[in-house]
């Protein structure tokens, strides 16, 4: 089996080099592949942001460890520090976490991979409104931004589960997503020769191949997709140059008392982790997603979903939980154009206090997605693996040849 | 709706069978306690004076003076920390933001004439800020849609001697902030809380006068504040302590509502549908709702409809969300000695029912309603009250030994050490494109280090300005956006940046 991981440390493509890695599968040719195969070893060293500790542990580092924050929630301004994150991985788990993602081998059918709906060339989302699962099944739900899922204490978009691992596994195992079993994802990868010495290298200590390695090597990887060094981090830090005019304007109309952005999608992170009911319309055909309600078991939360980041936001368009609207424009009409406006006449949904009546101008609108745009950053991308152990056809292969 | 009838129901039978059991089992003289002296509540805070939420200045700093016709923000982006912006006498229309720390911004006052920032019905907020150590003070403020002073985070501030009449949603709005005044200002025709303090500890608010306004002073998810000294008249309810569900900081507790004027809070409620203050029935003084360790002490609560206090947990409260993280229940609430009159004389059915169920008819100075542990109240012979049944005799009289619960000196920034600093910024940034020994984006550090030899003051320029000194590697991005202490320290850091560490 020809082996070829990517002995290329962790090229990170930073936007403003080279703008034009960023253009779809154009980023997987930005690491020069390696002439020789590389021997089966998982990187020794953590990822760019990451101090690795004495005793092999991966460490967040940031700017915003700079400063507090009221209560040590991690909400507030512009100089606050971010909620509580997890980091402490080893660097061998993060690397066979980012070679599990990205290998189709973890799926029933061996056809898609964690990278198929979580692609970092689309903001680690998938482009789609709904996301497709094997057999081409399209499911209900947009699939959210992975980008600093280290900060996120609830996942999906219903809250329901509460870590990274609890969330990893559970699509490779639903039948709408990668439609697998444990039972044969453990003995499919024990079947590929290069896994079992992978894991031995990421969790040295435990004998056999199993299912809480898996989870846990897909949350190391998960935790290392950091995003907070975009234009608007600079203005954030202290730097008003970073945006402009327009830009800051837009800054100004996302944190007014009209618009309210900024309540329930408060920096730094931009979201303050709340479920909220806004009733945005689901697309055509689609009957109403009641969300959290089934989480929390209340018709209170009817309709209501986790308030999602947005960070990278313009990078992973369509928007909202089963992607109704196309672009950030069509999201700001939707909240300007006032409360329940889009909810069925006799639906009984319990709507956010703060889904008002802004009733924005045009020129605000445009402004709001000027300053939406300046939270992207994709300096920190990971580097993605050329092949992978299964020696399956990764996406980034896929997505090249058809280019 | 129902659950919380029957639940209403319950506890209306409980307080039933225990009001008749302390019927019979007590003589009829009532239990008169003197709050002239005697014990003072211990719940902390500073028993010392503390006048100001504002440490000194960072900077001896200058006086930039803005005159009508100039804009105020220009001011603002030339203003160092530690400077002050006095705005002379006129109309300015604009929306004033404020990212930076230690700037006063004062109007200045001639023969009654004040700066007036007009947003004619047109612009959002008057006055936003994120930054620490903000004054704003002497401004009237008119006709913005949407809050007159506004701000997210920003410690140690204090908002003074402000007029603030009809400007949208709040007049006030202090958020996420630790340690801050808000005193003297005169905030009136606001359609949800004239002053308002969201998420906050630490807060101050004494000596306003707050009308025609859907809440006058509103604590909310807020520990630690003061509200003092008021006058609030003719909003629909005038002080308001409580906890909205769904918000990421789910407490309010240490709360002592204390000296105020509360006076004719009967005006039809205008809210907007789905916030919370639609929910205040109009004709109420005082309001407490789940939040925690509430006093209310030497208050003047006259002429309200519906109730002087009322006193509710989540589950009597209509149109709010769930929020399996909040404690929906108002526990620990005291009420000391205040000056009730006339209040409840047209109340709400709701009130009215329940309070049938305690046999109780006529005026309603304090209406309880839901599980409510550790309460006490002394003197309730001075008032006509429901659901007290449960209250104990506090055993304290006053708060005299809490003067204040702002913090001594304000709260202080983090402190960094420089080396942790650099270590932040090389990790946070540096290492996007630059590994000790292996070629990234850009050169190793190794290749660095060599090359600069030491020379912090080197790197720190290059870092600000940089030009292209190898063909075969792209230009670096200026990372002038980093302030001059973190330059420095990064510079120093990489420069010596230990071996076991260089990563990736």
């Amino acid at each position: 089996m020809a082996l070829l991981l990517s002995t290329v440390s962790r090229t990170n493509l930073i936007k403003q080099v080279y703008p034009l890695l960023l253009l779809g599968a154009l980023v997987f040719c930005g690491a020069a592949a390696s002439e020789e195969p590389a021997p089966i070893t998982l990187s020794p060293d953590c990822p760019a942001s990451f101090l690795r500790s004495e005793n092999n542990q991966c460490l967040l580092r940031n700017l915003y460890q700079l400063y507090d924050s009221l209560g040590d929630h991690g909400i507030g301004g512009l100089k606050t520090a971010l909620p509580a994150h997890r980091d402490g991985f080893s660097p061998q788990q993060i690397d066979l976490g980012r070679l599990l993602f990205f290998d189709p081998l973890l799926s029933a059918d061996q056809s898609v991979s964690c990278a198929s709906c979580h692609n970092p060339s689309q903001g680690f989302s998938d482009g789609l409104g709904r996301s497709l699962g094997i057999h081409g099944q399209l499911g209900t739900r947009s699939a959210p931004s992975l980008w600093n899922s280290a900060f996120i204490k609830e996942f999906f978009w219903d809250a329901r589960a509460q870590s990274l691992e609890e969330q990893a596994l559970s699509p490779l195992f639903s039948p709408q997503e990668m439609g697998n079993s444990p039972s044969q994802l453990l003995s499919n990868l024990q079947a590929v020769e290069a896994y079992p010495k992978l894991f031995k290298q990421a969790f040295p200590d435990t004998e056999n191949l199993n299912l809480d390695q898996i989870a846990t090597a897909l949350a190391a990887f998960q935790s290392s997709l950091i995003s907070l060094n975009s234009r608007y981090d600079q203005y954030a830090h202290g730097y008003a140059e970073a945006l402009n005019p327009q830009e800051i304007e837009g800054l100004n109309i996302f944190r007014s008392f009209v618009a309210r952005c900024s309540q329930c999608h408060m920096p730094p992170l931009f979201t303050n982790q709340q479920i909220a009911v806004i009733g945005t319309p689901e697309p055509e055909g689609m009957p109403r997603d009641i969300g959290a309600e089934k989480t929390f078991d209340s018709p209170l939360l009817k309709g209501g979903f986790k308030v999602p980041s947005l960070r990278n936001i313009a990078e992973t368009a369509p928007y909202m939980h089963s992607g109704r609207f196309e672009t950030l424009r069509e999201v700001a009409q939707f909240y300007s154009d006032g409360r329940g406006h889009a909810v069925p006449q006799g639906e009984d949904l319990l709507l956010h206090w703060h889904i008002s009546e802004p009733d924005l101008s045009s020129h605000e609108l445009d402004r709001l997605v000027d300053f939406m745009r300046t939270l992207s950053d994709s300096s920190l991308l990971p580097s993605i693996p050329q092949s992978v152990p299964s020696g399956l056809k990764t996406m980034s292969e896929k997505n090249h040849e058809k280019s | 709706m129902k659950k919380a009838k029957t639940l209403g129901f319950i506890i209306a039978l409980a307080a039933f069978i225990g009001g008749w059991q302390l019927g019979t089992n007590l003589n009829d003289t009532p239990q008169i306690t003197s709050s002239v002296g005697g014990a003072s509540y211990g719940g902390g805070g500073q028993a010392d004076r503390i006048n100001t939420a504002l440490p000194e200045r960072t900077a001896a700093g200058q006086t930039i003076k803005v005159n009508p016709g100039d804009s105020i923000q220009a001011a603002v982006e030339i203003a160092q920390p530690g400077d002050t912006i006095q705005v002379m006498p006129g109309v300015y229309s604009e929306t004033v933001y404020i990212d930076k720390d230690d700037i006063h911004l004062v109007g200045v006052i001639e023969a009654g004439e004040r700066a007036t920032l007009d947003g004619l019905g047109k612009l959002n907020d008057a006055i936003l800020y994120s930054g620490n150590n903000i004054l704003i003070a002497n401004f009237k403020i008119t006709r913005y849609k949407g809050n007159g002073i506004m701000s997210q985070a920003g410690n140690n501030f204090e908002i003074r001697n402000n007029i603030i009449i009809d400007t949208g949603i709040y007049g006030i709005f202090p958020q996420l902030g630790v340690n801050g005044v808000i005193e003297h200002n005169i905030v009136s025709g606001i359609a949800d809380a004239a002053i308002y303090v969201g998420m906050s500890d630490n807060i101050h608010v004494a000596h306003n006068e707050v009308f025609d306004s859907v809440a006058g002073i509103e604590i909310e998810n807020s520990r630690h504040a003061i509200v003092e000294n008021n006058y609030t008249h003719n909003n629909s309810g005038g002080i308001l302590a409580f906890i909205t569900p769904g918000l990421p900081i789910k407490t309010t507790y240490d709360v002592i509502i204390r000296n105020n004027f509360i006076l004719d809070n009967n005006i039809p409620n205008f809210a907007a549908p789905g916030s919370t203050v639609a929910g205040i029935p109009s004709g109420t003084g005082i309001l407490v709702m789940a939040a925690d360790d509430v006093i209310i002490e030497g208050n003047i609560i006259v002429n309200h409809k519906v109730a002087g206090i009322l006193i509710n947990d989540h589950g009597n409260a209509p149109g709010l969300t769930l929020d399996p993280d909040v404690d929906p229940n108002a526990d620990r609430v005291m009420i000391l000695d205040n000056v009730m009159h006339n209040n409840g004389y047209d109340t709400i059915d709701e009130v009215r029912a329940f309070a049938l169920t305690e046999l109780h008819t006529g005026d309603i100075d304090i209406f309880q309603i839901g599980p409510s542990e550790e309460s006490c109240i002394i003197n309730r012979h001075r008032y006509n009250h429901v659901g007290l049944g449960d209250f104990a005799e506090c055993g304290f009289t006053n708060t005299h030994s809490t003067h204040s619960y702002l913090l001594a000196g304000g709260a202080k920034p983090r402190v960094i050490d420089p080396e942790e600093r650099g270590e932040i910024a090389y990790m946070g940034i540096c290492a996007g494109c630059h590994a000790y020994d292996d070629v990234l984006i850009g050169p190793s550090i190794r290749d660095i280090q060599a090359m600069y030899a030491g020379n912090v003051a080197g790197i720190v320029s290059y870092i600000n300005a940089p030009f292209k000194v190898r063909a075969e590697y792209p230009e670096m991005p200026a990372q002038n956006y980093l302030d001059a202490e973190t330059q420095l320290a990064v510079a120093d850091y990489l420069l010596n940046i230990p071996l076991e560490q260089s990563q990736p």
